[in-house]
Formats: structure tokens, C-alpha cells, sequence
């Protein structure tokens, strides 16, 4: 016998059966997501995992479901709870569509190396290659763009296989983790126990640094007279910030971030060189370029961050602390390997490092600082989107999770926020998916829901995902959507205005079929912006705002702040921007570092 | 180079796609590939033969290793010393009653084996590491090789 309430809140009496339900595979589902503690699933429901979630609903007192509005969505949303929080992203999906709609998430998280668990549901294993309704190979589909993955066809293997899923995925280097399980096995009875540990002798992740090898890199750095710390993602999965500081703070060596490694060090201290690469600073570049020992920590010397392979710091040794063997000596020739945890690397050369005299160099540099600040330039009828984000880091101070789609914004986002700490800066840097912002800045929003959480986005990427307001509406998750309008695939249009003759080809998003067929560029002709991202907003019940002159810039953030705290929705800001604006400094494909070019004067 | 990588893999559901596909997808060669179970029916053996220079080799090894079912990795030079290399083949060569003769002392002299005849065709059975089997099939193709097939490597190692 059990007293509940009705929906309308009306008391009725329940006669419950209490009756001892066998323990199915879906139970063992939800037993396992509960045991491994996870707070939060994203997902969407279909026919293939009907009974999981059946089993999600009963437990809804347990844990937290988002329902969101497109698998992708759910996807992503996972990976911003999972980068914000640390604790691995679970997604719930239902077969065929449903899970190859998670599929760009997927490689997001992959190339990212995000843990991630993905439980997808399959047809009946009776079915399986039949061709049946909602089928698809999904293990097929995602094995290249997971870390492992598996296929669950007993359900004896479930919970062993649920256990090894979320150990894949959080340990080592981390990544997402597939499960596709079969109808009939969620709905079989299943009598083996959830494991305790895991017993995978085939997978070993190394965490230790060797000692030697540690020796060797402080024996290294001491002889160094222009040694440059370059630090990726890894820094920042392996928690270690805190021994990069102390690190730096110890050898006084200079150090540059990739773009998932912004937040490792604070780019408010003096010996941060901020961003590398393709759209990194030019001191950074030089820095590298002319540097005789470079520590590689956490990153993985990817073609964005090293231009020209064969031009890449010419003249120095290379150092390279990764905790994934297949990273190092990849693409380029390391003469120091330290396979291991970034954070026990670090713990262990901090015991034993001793500070080079690098005081020229560092003048050096700080002269490079001062001669090649990164720049913009204002302009009198119009704003640009670097004000905006100037704007966003003077009133948040490093503090707001910020995320961001991919393109100019991302890259000016990068270049002129402020970056305090880790976790706070969540952007897709491997895959560079569009559409990445506003899920994910939903799931941080998850994981941490008193946050001021901001999602940059271009008008290209939002309306790849714009649908997932109604998840942040209607899950009271108060982000703010801003949205820096200029109504072009901006980063494609550079490089067609810099390498394709300005031929802005189908890169505007104003363009309509009444557009003459070869337009001569952005004028009073153009026919107006479609969608009204105000009018989106408010037919999501978010509130909306649409920004033109400068002096509303800070209002409108503030006032948005404000709004999302009191009444918890979704904010969304369109800041109208200059149409043709460039992000600089650049490496053009194929050149080395130091052969930036920059906006003409 | 060529190379001869031997990979024990747990016997799991998807993991010769896994392996081929990690090759496939990273852009590595692969020359041939032969896989059974070990004598312990929880692992097989991977046999595989690729090509690429020092910095190719090392990455296929270390990404192989990386993959959750695979337990061990050798990689074995083209002249390793230390490990037995073989390869079969089966082939159909086209006979004449005057031929037939001297196809015989060929297939003798390289200890391979008769395994079907008839009025105008022989299939000989060799095994050998490939030196071997080539130099077979160049001795044999004068008379008209009709059909062949030929395994992947198998290697292991002596010690």
C-alpha cells in the first residue's frame, strides 16, 4: 500500500504489488549508471531502449534526465558536463537514428579526449543484420571515433561490460565509450552481480612517469637557455594545474597554451605567452620558433599549433610528456619521451627541477610581449565581435564557464577572454564542430547550476543546435546564448577573402534566391537576416536582445546576467557585427610559425 | 621495410575490424594478414605484413597496442633471426604428358607437395617462407600457371 499523487496534484491511494520484480538488463543499467555515480544523463527515448528507459523513469529521484531535443544535442551536452565537471558525460539513445545522430558528438569528445559513456540501444539480437526497422551497426559506425566500444548480446556480459565502459572511459587518456545494447538483452533476466573492479590485463594505462626519463628533462631544462613550456588539454584532463603552476612559478620558464589548454596556466601571469599556433600570439610563435628546449606537456604537436612540420622550433629539443605512447614521436621527432601522467610527471620534476638562467630570454620576450600585442581596431559606425568578447571577459574576469562554436569567434574568444583556471573554457579544438556552444555550455550548466555559464556562438553554428533552447528552457539551465551576427561563415569567408579571390562563395547566410547569382559583397542591397534570433528566442520562452551600437554592449551583458540569475531562462544576445572582419594574427596553411601575416596598417 | 607484425588479440567480438580498421583508417599498408585462435581459445593470432618506413612502423605498433582487446605486440624485421616465418600457397599449373615429368622434379626439389591432378592440370602445395614460394612460382611459370592462392604469413617466435 503506498499514498502518492495524482498529477494534478490530487492525493489518490495506490494499491501497490509489491511484488519482487526480477532484475532485468535494463536494471542493470541504471544499477550501473548509480554505482558509478553518475548525477545526470542526457537522452532521448525510441524502441529499441524503450525499457531502459522504463527503468530511467523510476528512477528519476535518483538522478537527473535531460530530455533534450536532438541526440546530437544530447551528445554534446554530455561532453560540456563531462569538460566542466571532470566526471565522465552519459548519453541514453535509442538505435539507428538515434544513435547516429550522437555520432558528431561522439568525435567531438574523441579528438577531444573527453570521457564519455554512450548507451545506445539495438534491435533484438535475433535481428541484428536483418536489416530491421531502426537499425544500424552502430559499433561499426562509431569504432573509429571511440575510444572502445562494445556490442551486448548476452546479458550475462552486461554488467561486466557496463564496469569496463566507464573505467575505459575516465581512465588513462580519456574518451568516449559506446555501449549498444540489444532489446531482448534489456529485457532479459540477468543474475550476475555489477562487478567490483574491473579485470582488463589488456589495458593498462601507464601513470608513472619514469624516473630516468623525468631526470633527463630536468637535466635538460637546467642547461636550457631558451626553454618555452607548451601545454595542451592533458594538463588540464589530468587535474594538474596546480603542478604547472608551481612548476612555472619555480623555473620561471615561459609557457604558451594550445587551445584546449587555455585555463592550465593563468594568462594574467607574467611568464603566460597565451595561445600558440595558427591564430596564436606572435610572441608566442617566436617564442617557439627560437626556442632550444621545448616541453611538450599534454599536448599533441597538432597541425594547427606547429604550421610547416619541418620549420617547427628548429632549434630546439623537444621534450614531450603525454600519457598516450601513440601521441609521442607521432609528428615530430622527440628527444625526450615521458610517457605518464602529466600530474605525476609534474609532481616528481618539481621535486628535482632547478631553475635555468634564462633572464635574457625572458627580456626577450617581454619585449616581443610589448612590441606584438594582439589588436583590433574599432570602428566608428558599426561594433565588432572582439569588443563583445572584451566586453565578456571584463565583466566575468575568467570566472564564467565560457563555450563556444567554432570559427572567428572561437579564435577571437581564445585570443582576448581572460583564463584563470582550468575547466572554464570549453571549445571543440580537434574535430571543430559547429553547433558545439550551446549544448555544451547546457551541460556545464548541469553540472554546475549556480555558474554563470556564457555559449559564444556565430549565427552559422547556432542554428545547427538552435533547438536545444527549449532543453535549457525548459530544464530552468539560465545560459546565455550570445550570438556575434555577422551574418557569414566568417572563418570560411577569410580565407576566401585571403586565399579564394574574395569569392564569398554560399558563405553568406543573408543570401537569398532573390541575391543576384555573383554578388558584389555586403551592402544596403542585402535582403535582411533570416532567422529574427530575437523572435527564436522568445518562441522559446527565452529572453532575447539584439545589440547594435557600442554603448549597449555592457548593458545588455549585464542585464542578462542579471535576468538569467532571477528568473532562470535562457538569455539569448545578438550582437549585430561588421560583416568583413579577420581574425589575426595568422598562419597561413603550410607556412612555418614565425610567418604570421597580419592585418594591414 | 616490410615488417611482420605477430598481435595476440582477445578472442572478442569485432576485433579483426578493429585492427583492419585502425589500418584503414590511418592510412597504413597492410600486405597481408592471417588470424586463427591460439591454443587458448580466449586469444588469436594476429599475422600481419605491412610496409612503411621507422616512424610508420613505430606508430602502427604503439596505435596496436593501444587498442583495448589487443595483449601483445612483436614486431619481427623481414630477417629476424630469432622467429620461424611461413606462407603457403596452392597452386593450379597447366600439364602436358611431357611436362608433367619435370614439374615433378621441381615440386621435389622444393620439398612441396602434390595435392590434385588432373589430365591437364597438377595443384602443388607449398609452404616456406616467401622466398621460397616465389622462387617456386618463377620456376613454374613457364609451363602456365592457371590459378594460385596464397595465405597470409604466419610467424613465431623461437624463443
Amino acid at each position: 500500500m503506498g499514498r502518492t499523487r495524482n498529477y494534478n496534484g490530487t492525493r489518490v491511494t495506490e494499491v501497490k504489488k509489491e511484488k519482487m520484480m526480477a532484475r532485468t538488463g535494463a536494471d542493470v543499467v541504471v544499477e550501473a549508471l548509480l554505482k558509478e555515480g553518475v548525477e545526470v544523463a542526457f537522452g532521448y527515448p525510441g524502441g529499441a531502449i524503450l525499457d531502459v528507459f522504463d527503468r530511467l523513469y523510476k528512477a528519476q529521484d535518483k538522478f537527473r534526465f535531460i530530455l533534450v531535443r536532438h541526440e546530437q544535442g544530447a551528445a554534446h551536452m554530455a561532453d560540456g558536463y563531462a569538460r566542466a565537471t571532470g566526471k565522465p558525460g552519459v548519453c541514453v539513445v535509442t538505435s539507428g537514428p538515434g544513435a547516429t545522430n550522437t555520432v558528431t558528438g561522439i568525435a567531438t569528445a574523441y579528438m577531444d579526449s573527453i570521457p564519455m559513456v554512450i548507451i545506445s540501444g539495438q534491435v533484438p539480437s535475433y535481428y541484428i543484420g536483418n536489416d530491421a526497422f531502426q537499425e544500424a551497426d552502430v559499433t561499426g559506425i562509431t569504432r573509429p571515433i571511440t575510444k572502445h566500444n562494445y556490442l551486448v548480446k548476452n546479458v550475462k556480459d552486461l554488467p561486466r561490460v557496463m564496469k569496463e565502459a566507464f573505467y575505459i572511459a575516465r581512465t588513462g587518456r580519456p574518451g568516449p565509450v559506446l555501449v549498444d545494447i540489444a532489446k531482448d538483452v534489456q529485457k532479459a533476466v540477468c543474475e550476475e552481480p555489477y562487478p567490483e573492479t574491473v579485470d582488463l590485463p589488456s589495458y593498462q594505462p601507464k601513470y608513472e612517469g619514469h624516473i630516468n626519463q623525468i631526470k633527463k628533462m630536468a637535466e635538460a631544462i637546467k642547461k636550457s637557455k631558451r626553454p618555452v613550456a607548451y601545454v595542451g588539454g592533458g594538463v588540464i584532463l589530468s587535474n594538474a594545474s596546480e603542478e604547472l603552476y608551481t612548476f612555472i612559478k619555480k623555473t620561471r620558464i615561459p609557457v604558451t597554451m594550445t587551445l584546449m589548454g587555455l585555463g592550465a596556466y593563468p594568462s594574467t601571469e607574467p611568464e603566460s605567452l597565451h595561445m600558440l599556433g595558427m591564430h596564436g600570439t606572435r610572441y608566442a610563435n617566436y617564442a617557439v620558433q627560437e626556442s632550444d628546449l621545448l616541453l611538450a606537456i599534454g599536448a599533441r604537436f597538432d597541425d594547427r599549433v606547429t604550421g610547416k612540420l619541418d620549420g617547427f622550433a628548429p632549434h630546439a629539443t623537444i621534450v614531450h610528456v603525454d600519457i598516450d605512447p601513440t601521441s609521442i614521436a607521432k609528428n615530430v621527432k622527440v628527444h625526450i619521451p615521458v610517457v605518464g601522467d602529466v600530474k605525476d610527471v609534474l609532481t616528481k620534476l618539481n621535486k628535482i627541477v632547478e631553475a635555468p638562467e634564462i633572464e635574457e630570454w625572458r627580456a626577450r620576450i617581454a619585449e616581443w610581449k610589448e612590441r606584438y600585442p594582439l589588436t583590433y581596431e574599432l570602428r566608428d559606425d558599426e561594433i565588432i565581435a572582439q569588443e563583445v568578447i572584451v566586453a565578456i571577459g571584463k565583466l566575468t574576469h575568467g570566472e564564467a564557464i565560457i563555450t563556444t562554436d567554432v570559427g572567428q569567434h572561437q579564435m577571437w574568444a581564445a585570443q582576448f577572454l581572460p583564463f584563470t583556471r582550468p575547466r572554464r573554457w570549453i571549445t571543440s579544438g580537434g574535430l571543430g564542430t559547429m553547433g558545439f556552444g550551446l549544448p555544451s555550455a547546457i551541460g556545464a550548466q548541469v553540472g554546475f547550476p549556480d555558474q554563470l555559464v556564457i555559449n559564444i556562438s556565430g549565427d552559422g553554428g547556432i542554428q545547427m543546435v538552435a533547438q536545444e533552447l527549449a532543453t535549457a528552457r525548459i530544464n530552468r539551465l539560465p545560459v546565455i546564448c550570445v550570438i556575434l551576427n555577422n551574418a557569414y561563415l566568417g572563418m570560411v569567408r577569410q580565407w576566401q577573402e585571403l586565399f579564394y579571390d574574395k569569392q564569398y562563395a554560399m558563405t553568406c547566410l543573408e543570401r537569398t534566391v532573390e541575391c543576384a547569382l555573383w554578388c558584389g559583397g555586403p551592402g544596403s542591397e542585402c535582403p535582411g537576416y533570416i532567422p529574427d534570433f530575437v523572435k527564436l528566442a522568445e518562441a522559446h520562452d527565452c529572453y532575447g536582445q539584439r545589440i547594435r551600437k557600442r554603448e549597449e554592449i555592457e548593458p545588455a551583458l549585464k542585464g542578462a546576467f542579471e535576468r538569467a540569475r532571477k528568473e532562470r531562462r535562457p538569455c539569448v544576445l545578438e550582437f549585430m557585427v561588421a560583416r568583413e572582419e579577420n581574425v589575426y594574427p595568422m598562419v597561413p596553411a603550410g607556412a612555418r610559425l614565425d610567418q604570421m601575416i597580419d592585418r594591414l596598417i | 621495410m616490410k615488417h611482420t607484425i605477430s598481435v595476440l588479440v582477445r578472442n572478442q567480438f569485432g576485433v579483426l575490424a578493429r585492427v583492419a580498421g585502425l589500418f584503414s583508417g590511418r592510412g597504413y599498408n597492410i600486405d597481408s594478414l592471417s588470424v586463427a585462435e591460439t591454443q587458448d581459445p580466449q586469444f588469436s593470432r594476429m599475422t600481419i605484413v605491412s610496409h612503411g618506413d621507422e616512424a610508420v612502423l613505430e606508430q602502427i605498433v604503439k596505435q596496436l597496442n593501444k587498442l583495448i582487446d589487443v595483449v601483445k605486440v612483436t614486431d619481427y624485421h623481414d630477417h629476424d633471426k630469432d622467429c620461424v616465418m611461413r606462407e603457403l600457397a596452392l597452386i593450379k599449373v597447366h600439364t602436358t604428358p611431357q611436362t608433367r615429368g619435370e614439374i615433378m622434379q621441381i615440386v621435389n626439389i622444393f620439398r612441396a607437395k602434390v595435392v590434385d591432378i588432373s589430365p591437364k592440370t597438377m595443384m602443388i602445395e607449398v609452404t616456406g617462407p616467401e622466398a621460397k614460394l616465389e622462387a617456386l612460382i618463377e620456376m613454374l611459370r613457364p609451363f602456365g600457371i592457371k590459378e594460385m592462392v596464397q595465405s597470409g604469413r604466419v610467424a613465431l617466435s623461437r624463443k
